[in-house]
């Protein structure tokens, strides 16, 4: 018999049954819950009388709607503000443990999950959000479900399921030292399209993948549904277990090394045979930007805008010219010549400590440029305390950049922080799609530290560019 | 859920390939704790245009979808499913779909029919000659016809999916008739519990 991969060991670790001609039944050992896919899940159990099977493996947090003004500015927009104290009241009614605005717990679901240490390896956590794919980083199956799936997890604590197809994406070799994780995952996104990853979950391998941070690795997991793959994993190895070390939720003493000796069986064996195999190589890898309204329109930041004329098939031809034409491009122009009216440091891809150093590494001693407005959003208030403790906030804003409170923010505009109309930015989140950051705004999709670059030279720029 | 068996209706091409779940339903419309009333916001930044299809009173009243590959990809947000049955479409056909909005959809009753890229521009071209076309999309048989063409494809449905719409089951029922099997799971369960890590507001207990 060969080997099993490790999606293949936590999906048999969890299958509660699987009944002739019906869908298997698999355990959910954390919901994470947050106020924009919930209220009408704990409306459909009011609705039928159901409890939530087990609040103590379910937790909420505010993220998508809070404002990142400062805590005494109230929520000035009354569906918001709703919405918010809808999660807070639906949590108190049902016993489940949550973090509202301004809690020394809450940030971006998928930055306090690990930060806790709630996410372990060899788990299944789901959360009504596409990218709680971010917490395969640790070697634990997590997915995006919908708000019907998040009332059936409240209600049984369980998903019927089908089980996936398995991709190994491969990324040999030590990557260059300008490529970050960021870099890494545009160009794994770029080469698989947006629909590539459609029915998979992808296993992320190699040793530039290896040699990632857990940050690292979690921008690079979060990303994995821009592929169109709803979950990514990397295997657990000593850097996992390092970064689970003393975390709240996670053992300690003996009982530490017998988790972890448990958690070092997630990967996958030596002759697990994947569906599919996709092979990159990290010496081929530079800084990339998209250019276009999906995250799969990728180019070098040293590259030029694309020419519709380039390509042959007429669907590319045509899909290439609607997105010029939204995000105002001519093609042919360096990306480098493209001026940047907003640039927005955060999302649950990049709003990490370790962004946030990186980002503060570029901007210190410099100021943004006069034409550019910038902020930073840290993922949780966990991540703003420690980068304050560090001084990065005042590398920030020294530089003139805003150094706002913890979440979603301008990835998804559900908040006062937006763009507007024709408005370009310079965003470290994970979607360029028409609209997303605000109503006829121009998303381009860079890592932090091109962001930090591009906010002091006001325009499209790599960290090397920017002299100290 | 309801029932569903046959779809007999006109239909309206969307001929776009990636249409994700914000241009689905923009977020603005997110911040919503209702789950009716999703219609209005349905593609609602491309409806100020008046050349959008949409907007064609030839499509008016139509209640199949016809969409380009990658539709409803990106965000998990079944408010997009919402956003399309509260309009009025009861069925999307494409060449392919986003996973969660696949999954979204059998939940709620939306009819997700794949064909090829080749038989989609086919029946995008035979609703162009004549909007007025009935289009069936029939559950039962996982068949897409326009009678008045002679055109008929099939289109694949997995089986449980198809016994939940034809029997407008509903999914907690179906999990919970297997409760014993959950709860014999849930003695030899790894899923590391919260309690006792939390007091009554949320902060950290010392242990």
């Amino acid at each position: 018999m060969a080997g099993r991969t490790l999606y293949e060991k936590i999906w048999d670790e969890h299958l509660v049954a699987a009944p002739e001609g019906e869908s298997a039944i698999i355990y959910i050992d954390l919901h994470l819950v947050h106020e924009v896919t919930s209220p009408q899940a704990f409306d459909g159990l009011r609705l039928s009388s159901r409890r939530v099977r087990r609040p103590d493996l379910t937790l909420a947090t505010a993220d998508h709607n809070v404002p990142t003004e400062p805590l005494s500015v109230p929520v000035s927009d009354p569906i918001s503000k709703r919405q918010l104290e809808a999660l807070e009241e639906n949590c108190e009614e049902f016993g489940i443990t949550v973090f509202p605005r301004g809690h020394e717990n809450q940030g971006i679901v998928h930055v306090i999950g690990p930060e806790l240490g709630v996410t372990q390896p060899g788990m299944t956590i789901v959360c009504g959000d596409s990218h709680t794919s971010t917490h395969g980083a640790l070697g634990a199956l997590a997915f995006g479900i919908g708000t019907s799936e998040v009332e059936h997890v409240l209600a049984t604590q369980t998903l019927p399921q089908q089980r996936a197809k398995t991709m190994a994406v491969v990324v040999e070799g030590h990557a260059p030292d300008a490529v970050t994780p960021k870099d890494i995952v545009l160009a794994i996104v770029a080469t698989l399209g947006t629909g590539g990853g459609a029915g998979y979950v992808i296993e992320y391998r190699g040793q530039a993948i290896r040699d990632l941070s857990m940050e690292g690795r979690m921008t690079l997991c979060n990303m994995s549904i821009e592929a169109g793959a709803r979950a990514g994993l990397v295997a657990v190895d000593n850097t996992t277990i390092d970064y689970l070390r003393g975390r709240a939720a996670v053992p300690s003493g003996d009982a530490f090394d017998e988790a972890a000796q448990r958690w070092r069986t997630f990967v996958s064996d030596d002759d697990a045979e994947f569906d599919k195999t996709v092979t990159l190589n990290a010496a081929d890898l530079v800084p990339f930007v998209t250019w276009g309204t999906n995250p799969a329109q990728v180019v070098a930041l040293d590259g030029l805008v694309p020419d519709p004329a380039d390509f042959d098939d007429p669907d590319v031809k045509s899909t290439t010219e609607r997105s010029l034409a939204y995000m105002g491009l001519t093609a042919g122009t360096p990306m480098k010549e493209i001026p940047v009216d907003v640039v927005f440091i955060g999302s649950c891809t990049n709003s990490r400590i370790e962004d946030l150093r990186a980002a503060a590494a570029v901007a210190r001693g410099h100021q943004v440029a006069p034409s550019v407005r910038a902020l930073v959003v840290a993922g949780s208030h966990r991540v703003k305390n420690q980068a304050e403790d560090e001084g990065l906030d005042q590398v920030f804003l020294a530089a003139g950049f805003e150094w706002r409170e913890p979440g979603c923010s301008m990835c998804l505009g559900m908040n006062p922080d937006q763009l507007t109309p024709g408005q370009r930015s310079a965003s470290t989140s994970n979607r360029n799609f028409e609209g997303r950051q605000g109503r006829g705004g121009r998303t381009h999709l860079v890592s932090p530290v091109v962001a930090a670059a591009s906010a002091i030279l006001g325009r499209f720029a790599t960290p090397d560019e920017v002299t100290s | 859920m309801k029932e569903v068996h046959v779809i007999e209706g006109r239909a309206v091409p969307l001929e776009r390939a990636d249409v994700d779940t914000d241009q689905i339903i923009p977020s603005d419309w997110l911040k919503r704790v209702e789950r009716t009333g999703f219609g209005r916001g349905l593609f609602s930044e491309w409806r100020d245009d008046p050349n959008f299809v949409l907007n064609d009173a030839r499509f008016a009243g139509a209640t199949i979808l016809v969409a380009g590959p990658r539709f409803g990809t990106g965000s998990s947000r079944e408010h997009a499913v919402w956003a399309l049955m509260d309009y009025g479409f009861e069925a999307v056909i494409a060449p392919s779909f986003g996973d969660i909005f696949r999954n979204n959809s059998s939940k709620q009753g939306l009819v997700i029919a794949q064909l090829s890229v080749h038989d989609v521009e086919e029946l995008t071209a035979l609703i162009a000659e004549d909007p007025n076309r009935l289009l069936v999309v029939d559950v039962e048989r996982m068949e897409v016809e326009v009678p008045a063409a002679g055109w008929r494809r099939s289109f694949a449905l997995d089986p449980m999916t198809r016994e939940r719409l034809l029997n407008g089951w509903d999914d907690i029922g179906l999990t919970l008739r297997h409760e014993g099997d959950i709860t014999s799971y849930e003695s030899i369960s790894h899923a590391p519990s919260l309690h006792g890590l939390f007091d009554e507001s949320g902060h950290l207990l010392t242990r």
